[in-house]
């Protein structure tokens, strides 16, 4: 049982850092802001939840893994909502979808 | 695998203080300085220093990074072009750096029980306190008890910067004098369009208002204090004037009241000293409080505790004011 365990949690761990890396890369190489963005939820929202899971595993039935809820629930609160504002602030500002891979390409970047 | 970790979390940060010096864009140099906060916090974690990760974490990445923001609103976002002569200032760096690398090879090793640092006084509190002052937490002990003239002094000399921010930000010119109400009108401060930040942002600030809370009366037993506690409390009014506006964070919290706070805090930090000494003691000391010394010395450490809080919260949030009430003018 105790392997299983194990043997889950460390599968859950795996491909929460896999999609950490993954967002992280994306956050790095996609074309313009709103794509990023789309990349660098996917770290705190699908990564964060697989890692939080495989840590509440290793845990068991314990404080730290109430705690650890807790801390899995304020985080499907909270990072939806950053990378909302964050892309309504940038559509606020004047940025418009698709429209900045050219003129990054103009000034340079 | 801890010295691993600790390794990688200071490599991060010498990057991160890098890329801070290097990067031209102020509002970059500021995330980039919260970030460097919160690797420090971690890496205070590491080091079994919890009160001092939660310090970091609430003041260094947190209120700090929204002051600096309010900070750049008021000026701009470019650094200047730097004129005066770097060879000077790259070869002072440089001897410094090589001082200090030379002055850490007399110092002990990391975690090396027989250093100075463990053989003075840390080992009388730990001993100590279990008896005298019996709470779990050695750090608060120490800090609101047996050092509590050094928190005393902290606390104003957080009162202090407050009035300073105060004095230098209230000041109006002249010929405004005669109006020293703050025109807070304008209704497109804060996110007030945005939908879901706001109804997410109501649903979170009780919670954050429980967890200061929590951090403010559960220092004895766990990390925490009224320092952190007052940074937490502060930053859920700091998010309660983001989502409504500053004006509407005012009508909850005027700003003679926060001023008040400041003070309170303060005073009622002196006052539990100086009740000590009406009741027989020395001044803060809290074992004449109450008929058992020990008793005592709780009521003591939660009445000033209590008091660094509210001084806190006072000061961070008058600053915040100050800067957002600048920026409408």
């Amino acid at each position: 049982m105790a392997v299983l365990l194990d043997i889950a949690s460390w599968a859950l761990l795996s491909i929460g850092g896999a999609f950490v890396f993954i967002g992280g890369v994306g956050a790095l190489r996609m074309p313009d802001l709103y794509t990023r963005i789309h990349a660098a939820s996917l770290t705190d929202s699908v990564g964060a939840v697989l890692v939080i899971f495989g840590v509440m595993l290793q845990a068991g039935a314990s404080l730290a893994a109430i705690k650890l809820a807790a801390i899995l629930l304020f985080l499907l609160w909270t990072s939806p909502t950053a990378s909302n504002a964050l892309a309504s602030a940038a559509l606020l500002a004047g940025l418009r979808p698709g429209a900045t891979v050219a003129s990054q390409e103009e000034r340079g970047e | 695998m801890t010295v691993l970790f600790g390794v990688f979390l200071l490599t991060l940060m010498v990057i991160t203080a890098l890329a801070i010096v290097r990067t031209p864009n102020l509002f970059v140099a500021v995330i980039l300085t919260s970030i460097f906060s919160l690797l420090m916090a971690s890496n205070f974690f590491l080091l079994d220093a919890a009160d001092v990760a939660l310090t970091e974490a609430a003041i260094g990445a947190g209120i700090s990074t929204v002051l600096f923001l309010g900070a750049l609103a008021l000026t701009g976002d470019h650094e200047r072009a730097s004129t005066s002569n770097r060879l000077l200032a790259m070869s002072v760096v440089a001897v410094t750096a090589l001082i200090v690398i030379y002055a850490t090879f007399d110092k002990p090793r990391f975690g090396d029980p027989l250093a100075p640092v463990h053989q003075h006084v840390s080992p009388w509190y730990l001993e100590r306190t279990p008896e005298v002052i019996d709470i779990p937490n050695v750090v608060t002990a120490v800090l609101a008890s047996f050092r509590g003239y050094d928190t005393l002094g902290e606390v104003f000399v957080v009162f202090t910067a407050g009035i300073g921010v105060l004095f230098l930000f209230g000041a109006r010119p002249m010929h405004k004098s005669g109006s020293p109400e703050i025109k807070t009108t304008a209704p497109d401060l804060g996110l007030r369009h945005y939908l879901i930040p706001r109804v997410v942002g109501r649903l979170l600030i009780p919670f954050i208002l429980l967890f200061g809370l929590y951090v403010q009366f559960h220092g004895d037993y766990g990390p925490g204090g009224g320092f952190q506690a007052g940074a937490i409390v502060a930053v859920a009014v700091i998010l309660y004037a983001l989502l409504e506006g500053e004006a509407q964070a005012l009508r909850v919290l005027p700003q003679r009241v926060l001023t008040g706070l400041m003070a309170a805090g303060a005073l009622l930090y002196g006052a539990v000293g100086v009740a000590g000494m009406l009741l027989g003691g020395n001044f803060l000391d809290y074992s004449v409080l109450a008929a058992n010394p020990i008793t005592g010395q709780h009521i003591g450490i939660l009445l000033i505790e209590a008091g660094v809080g509210i001084t806190v919260t006072g000061v961070l949030l008058s600053v915040f004011h100050a800067f957002a009430a600048r920026g409408t003018h």
